[in-house]
Order: structure tokens, then sequence, then C-alpha cells
């Protein structure tokens, strides 16, 4: 009798909890743009002096004047993450406006500092770069009035000396200053800079000149970045497929749930429990951890629902094997776990292996799949087989079940083999 | 019960040899299609732009055309209509204007659009192309160790091939019939790859304990072992087989319109998986462990 009870308080605990707390981490989950809506990014950082490398130092400068500038964009956590050595992945939920996104996000404040090497044809053309966007202080342009009281945009360059150098190598000639490739002003050098400060000067109002100056500030960009990827969701979409995609997954769900339980009767009502304990679980970990679901993640963790009942139905076919032996329902359920135990082991160790070497090469959704899959793997081991089978032995143990029309097997297949 | 009874007595080994020239013919046409034709690549291994509009009200072909026309941007252009989607694909990377004015034109005909657009560079596409086809061989190599150190290296070998030879099938069905390959296509295969070695080391765990209750005098006593081991686990096969094939259809049917490709992949690998677990895998082991066994006994 303790026994039952044991058995209806662990079931009655787990539902009670479940049905609480799955409100709120539903809302937890970090859902990825692809359901959301949203636009994603990925740069490839190149130096702009040719001949250099990218070093982790400057993508990471990168990729937080990347953050703080979508900041700007008014959208909700932008997340700014780099990969590999020279790429910055961008997701942004909920942006309509794309092109905005694009402007903001390549346009701004890559000055850089030109003059001519002799190869140039064009007058406005200048091919050497003497100094780039880490070259300045940054965050320090500032606009002041010339003797002409007109504004004009100042900012201060780290290394004095250098400047002073280049201004002297340059007396005379054309100190070019290019906000990307949009030449500002192309001043001449009259004398040799040994303050550390540079001013831009163009028939500027009062407003541009500030405009500029917040462009400048904004931080400049170490590296020069080109597009690889981009995809763009509209919120709409991804909402349906969301819908869609879970609706799919109930209904295979249910359909996996009655299979169980018409196969296997008793057991597979414990498994089928198991199941949903196993899913709750998931969801758990993954607000938790604060992991993103993406679209095939769903999917992964609708397929995973059919993967994990192997685990079921691995030891329920032992345990009805045993028990067509001739075996008697005790010692056919223990006989049915300890030997499915190392095959269940084997064969889903061999499946992380794949899902992990999927994890190590995958970027973006095939990583995201791959994350549930093994998360979904480690779950479905510890409640398809722990927390089953702890079910199923108080069940036995209470002196329950024991006869073999609970585990779906007919008194007349026994001994048949 | 009879139909139960007689998947149990079926002589696999026997019926393997079927397989094997079903399997290497499969093999040898998807070799020529691919070789051929090719795989019909969607924008995540091509370079170009893919653009997918949601609808709200019936938007045809023809209305769309005129408008990528006046654009300037349908040289090459693929226009999928549906009921409630309509999906262009262009061979050219869209710029952001382009885009911006497509947008518009398409807001025009229906207010309420909603757009995923998806835009490649091809250099990223050839890597993760590569990206997967390096995911393909460390798994496999993974397998191996894992399996030569758990069992011994005629399973792996065994193993490795089956799941080699379900995930060709998918690609060359795909090649066959002009499927569109996209990025989920990749992680369908490596998922199949990771079902079917599950499913083949459920049978191998099988042999490797009868093997352990039994002496091999003869070939016959191995073919026996083997046919027991695979009708032993034949219910677990075909059931695990059929639940996971549910997941896969009901996202077919009914999951998102994104990974539809991907659910698609997934019906066919799971039956070629299912499949080369019973008929390939095992016999496959037979013939290499048989190999074994006739060595000794010739030379004795």
């Amino acid at each position: 009798m303790k026994r039952i009870i044991a058995f209806i308080t662990v079931v009655v605990v787990t539902t009670a909890i479940m049905a609480w707390t799955s409100p709120g981490l539903l809302r937890n989950v970090h859902l990825g743009l692809d359901l959301k809506g949203g636009f994603e990014i990925l740069y490839e950082a190149e130096p702009f002096e040719a001949g250099a490398k990218v070093t982790r130092e400057s993508l990471l400068k990168t990729a937080q004047s990347l953050e703080k500038r979508a900041n700007q964009l008014g959208t909700s956590e932008p997340e700014v993450t780099t990969e590999g050595t020279n790429r910055i992945r961008l997701k942004l939920a909920g942006v309509t406006d794309e092109n905005e996104v694009r402007k903001l996000m390549k346009k701004p404040s890559t000055l850089t500092f030109r003059s001519k090497d002799g190869t140039e044809t064009l007058p406005e053309q200048f091919k050497k770069i003497e100094l780039v966007g880490t070259d300045f202080v940054e965050g320090a342009a500032y606009v002041e009035m010339d003797q002409l009281n007109q504004p004009q945009v100042v900012i201060k360059v780290k290394d004095k000396d250098k400047f002073a150098q280049i201004t002297e190598r340059l007396y005379n000639k054309q100190l070019a200053i290019f906000l990307d490739e949009e030449l500002l002003s192309a001043p001449t050098v009259r004398a040799v800079m040994t303050d550390g400060t540079a001013s831009i000067s163009g028939s500027y109002t009062r407003q541009e000149a500030n405009d500029l100056r917040d462009e400048i500030n904004r931080g400049a960009l170490p590296l020069k970045l080109s597009e690889k990827y981009s995809q763009s969701v509209g919120a709409t979409l991804g909402k349906q497929s969301l819908k869609q995609t879970v609706e799919a997954g109930l209904i295979a769900s249910l359909f996996i749930l009655i299979f169980m339980i018409g196969m296997y009767r008793v057991p597979g009502l414990i498994a089928s429990f198991g199941l949903i304990v196993h899913t709750w679980l998931l969801i758990l970990v993954f607000s938790l951890a604060d992991f993103t679901l993406t679209l095939p993640g769903i999917a992964a963790i609708v397929l995973g629902v059919g993967m994990a009942v192997d685990a079921n139905i691995i030891t329920n076919e032992r345990i009805r094997e045993e028990m067509r032996l001739g075996k008697s329902i005790l010692s056919s359920v223990k006989a049915g776990g300890k030997h499915s135990f190392r095959t269940i082991m084997d064969s889903n160790i061999t499946t992380i292996i794949v899902a992990v070497v999927m994890y190590i090469y995958g970027t973006g959704a095939v990583k995201g799949f791959a994350l549930v899959l093994i998360v979904e793997i480690v779950l479905s081991i510890a409640t398809n087989i722990y927390f089953t089978r702890f079910l199923l032995n108080l069940l036995l143990k209470a002196g329950k079940l024991l006869q073999p029309k609970y585990f779906g097997v007919k008194e007349s297949d026994i001994g048949e083999l | 019960m009879s139909f139960k009874s007689k998947l149990k007595n079926l002589d696999y080994v026997h019926i393997s040899r079927g397989c094997y020239a079903i399997s290497i013919a499969l093999t040898i046409i998807g070799v020529i299609c691919l070789s051929i034709f090719g795989l019909n690549y969607s924008v995540d291994f091509k370079a170009g732009s893919n653009v997918d509009i949601s609808l709200t009200e019936t938007v045809t072909k023809e209305q769309i055309e005129p408008i990528l026309q006046e654009l300037g941007i349908a040289e090459g252009t693929h226009v999928t209509p549906g009921a409630d989607r309509i999906t262009i694909r262009f061979t050219k990377v869209l710029d952001e204007d382009q885009d911006h004015q497509l947008k518009n034109e398409i807001l025009k005909l229906d207010s309420e659009a909603s757009f995923e657009v998806n835009t490649v560079d091809p250099e990223m596409a050839r890597e993760l192309a590569r990206n997967a086809m390096l995911a393909v061989l460390w798994s496999c190599l993974g397998i191996i160790v894992y399996v030569s150190i758990r069992f011994e290296w005629r399973f792996a070998v065994a193993a490795v091939v089956s799941l080699l030879h379900d995930a060709f099938m998918v690609v060359a069905l795909f090649s066959i019939f002009r499927l569109e390959v996209d990025l989920t296509f990749i992680i369908a295969v490596l998922t199949i790859i990771g079902y079917s070695i599950n499913d083949t080391i459920v049978i191998f765990d099988r042999i490797r304990e009868n093997l352990r209750f039994s002496k091999l005098k003869t070939r016959e006593d191995l073919i026996t072992i083997v046919n027991k081991s695979v009708s032993q686990t034949i219910m677990r096969s075909l059931y695990t087989a059929l639940t996971v094939f549910i997941a896969a259809l009901f996202l077919l049917l009914l999951g998102g319109a994104s990974i539809k490709m991907f659910s698609l992949a997934m019906v066919i690998g799971l039956l070629f998986g299912a499949y080369s677990s019973i008929f390939i895998a095992s016999p496959l082991w037979f013939v290499l462990k048989s190999r074994q066994k006739n060595k000794p006994a010739k030379a004795s």
C-alpha cells in the first residue's frame, strides 16, 4: 500500500510541478529569429591595411562597436557574437527596416586619413591610407568654430608623433579625410601638426557638423566588414512557422503516446508519462541555460520524442521476451532492464558522437539542432531509463501488475519460443 | 500474430543478398544521377537571394513577374506560387535597394505581406558544404573508434557502410527527383546518420550477446546467430522506426514551410535507416566474420 501511495504521490507531484511551471518556462524560452522574426547578418572582417591580420582583439572591438550601434536601433537585446577568427554574427529581433540596419551598421565612422601614392587617375582619389579608425582617440571628436566662425569637427590622434611625421612628410600635399568611401575634405598640409589634433572643415552647417561628430564618435570600427550572409524573417511568418511546427509536434506526440499505450499497456502508460516529463525537462534546460530555440530545434524536439521512446521500446520488448521465455514478471522486468541498459547506452552514445560532431562543425541552425539533440539524448536516458523504471518498480513491488496482460503479452504466447 | 511469426522466422542473411543487389543498383543510379545533374542547391549553397512571402491576399505569378521585370531583376528568377505563400529565387544577390523596392511593390499588392529574405555569399556556401562533409567524416571516424572499442572492428565497418548507404540514398533521391537541397538538408542527413547508427547498434548488441552463449563451428552457426539476433530485435526495430517516422511525417505534413525539405529527407532517411540496419548491416557483418572463421578451418 505504501508503495502505491508513493507511486501516486510521485505522479501527482510531478504533474503539478509541470503544470505550474510550464507557462512561465515557455515564456522564458529564448526563441530564434526564425521564429520571432528579425534580421541576421554575418559579416566577414578584414583589416584596412593590406597584409595585416585580423587579431582577436580587433575582432572583439569591432563586435563591441557593432553592439553599441545595434543598441541605438532600440531593438531588444541585440545579439552580437564572433565566429571563428574573422566573422561577426549580428542578430536583431523585431527589426522591420533592414536597410536602416545595414546603413547604421556599416556606414558610420570608418574614418581614414589618406594621401596620394602617385597612381591615382582622378583628383579625388587617394590610395595610400595613412591613419585608420583605431588611430584616433575614441569618442573624442567635438565641434568648434574656426576663425571664420564656421563649424568644424576636431578629432584627436592617439599617437602625436606619428601624426607629426605624416604631416611632415606630406607638407604642402593633400591629406584627405574619408568616412568610409566618402571624401569629407582634402586639405593641404600647411604646417607640421605636433599637438595631435586634426580638424575637418567644410561648409558645414552647425547641424551637419554635429551629425558628423556623432557619426565619428559612435566608435570607429577597427576592421572593414563585408556581408557574407543575411536572413530576414517577418514576424508574422516566424509566428506562423512556430505555430505550425508546434502543432505538428503535438499531434505526432499524441500518436506516439497512443501507440505506446496500445502496445505496452501499463508500462506504455508509464513510458508516456516519462515522455511528457522528458519534454518538460528539455524546456526547463533550455529556459535555465538560456539556449536559443530555433525552428530546426523544434523539429529536433519532435523527432526526439520519437527517438526517446526508443529506450522504452527496447526495455519493454526485452521484458516481453523474457516473459515469453516463461520467466516470472518480476524477474522478467529485472532481466529486461539489465539487458537493455547496455543496448541503450551503446546506441545512444553513438548518436551523441554524431550530434557532438554536428555541433562542432555546424553554424547557426545546425548548431541549434545539434544542441537540442545532445540535451535530448542525455535527458532521455535519465527519464526513460531511471524515472520510468523507478515508477514501474514501485507498482510491481506494490504487488500490482502481476499479470502478463498488463504488459501487452498474451498468456498463450508464453513459452512459445 | 502470424505476420509477426513470419517476420521472426525470415532468413535475413539469405534475403540480404537480394538487398545488396538493390542497394548497389540504387547507389550506381545515384552516382550517375549526381554526376550528371548534381544537386538542386538552394540559396544556402549557391550565391543568390531567396525571398519567401507570406500573403493574406491572392497574388499570382502573373502579378509578380512585371514587378521583377520593372526592377530589372527578372533574369534567371524562379517564382514558385502557393496558396498563401510565394517564393522567389534570384540567382544574383539582391542589393539593398532592390530588396527594398521589391518589398514596397509587393506591399502595394498585399499590405499584410510578411517576408523572409535569405542571402548567401558563394564563399560561405562552399564553406557550409565543406563543413558538412567534414562532419560526416568525423562522425564516421568517431563511430568506428567507439564501436571498435565496445564491439570489434567488423561491427564498426558494417555499421559505417550501412550509415553511409543511408546518407547516400537520401542524397541520391534528392538528386534524382530534383528536390531542393538547403541547409536543413545537411541537418537531416546528419540526423539520419545518428539515427541509423543507433538502430544498427541495437541489433549488433544482440549479436554480441548471442555470440557469448554460443560456440561457432560452422558457417551455418553464424547464419543462425545473425538470423536469430535480427528476429529477436525486429519488433523493436520496426516500432522505433514507426515512432520516429510518425514524428517526421507530421512535421512534413503540418510543420513550418522552411523545414519541409528537412522533414522529407528525414522521412526518406528513416525508411532507409530501418532497412539498412536489418538487411545490410548485420548480413555484412556476417560476410566479414565468416571470412575470418573460414581461414583457420582451411589451414587445419
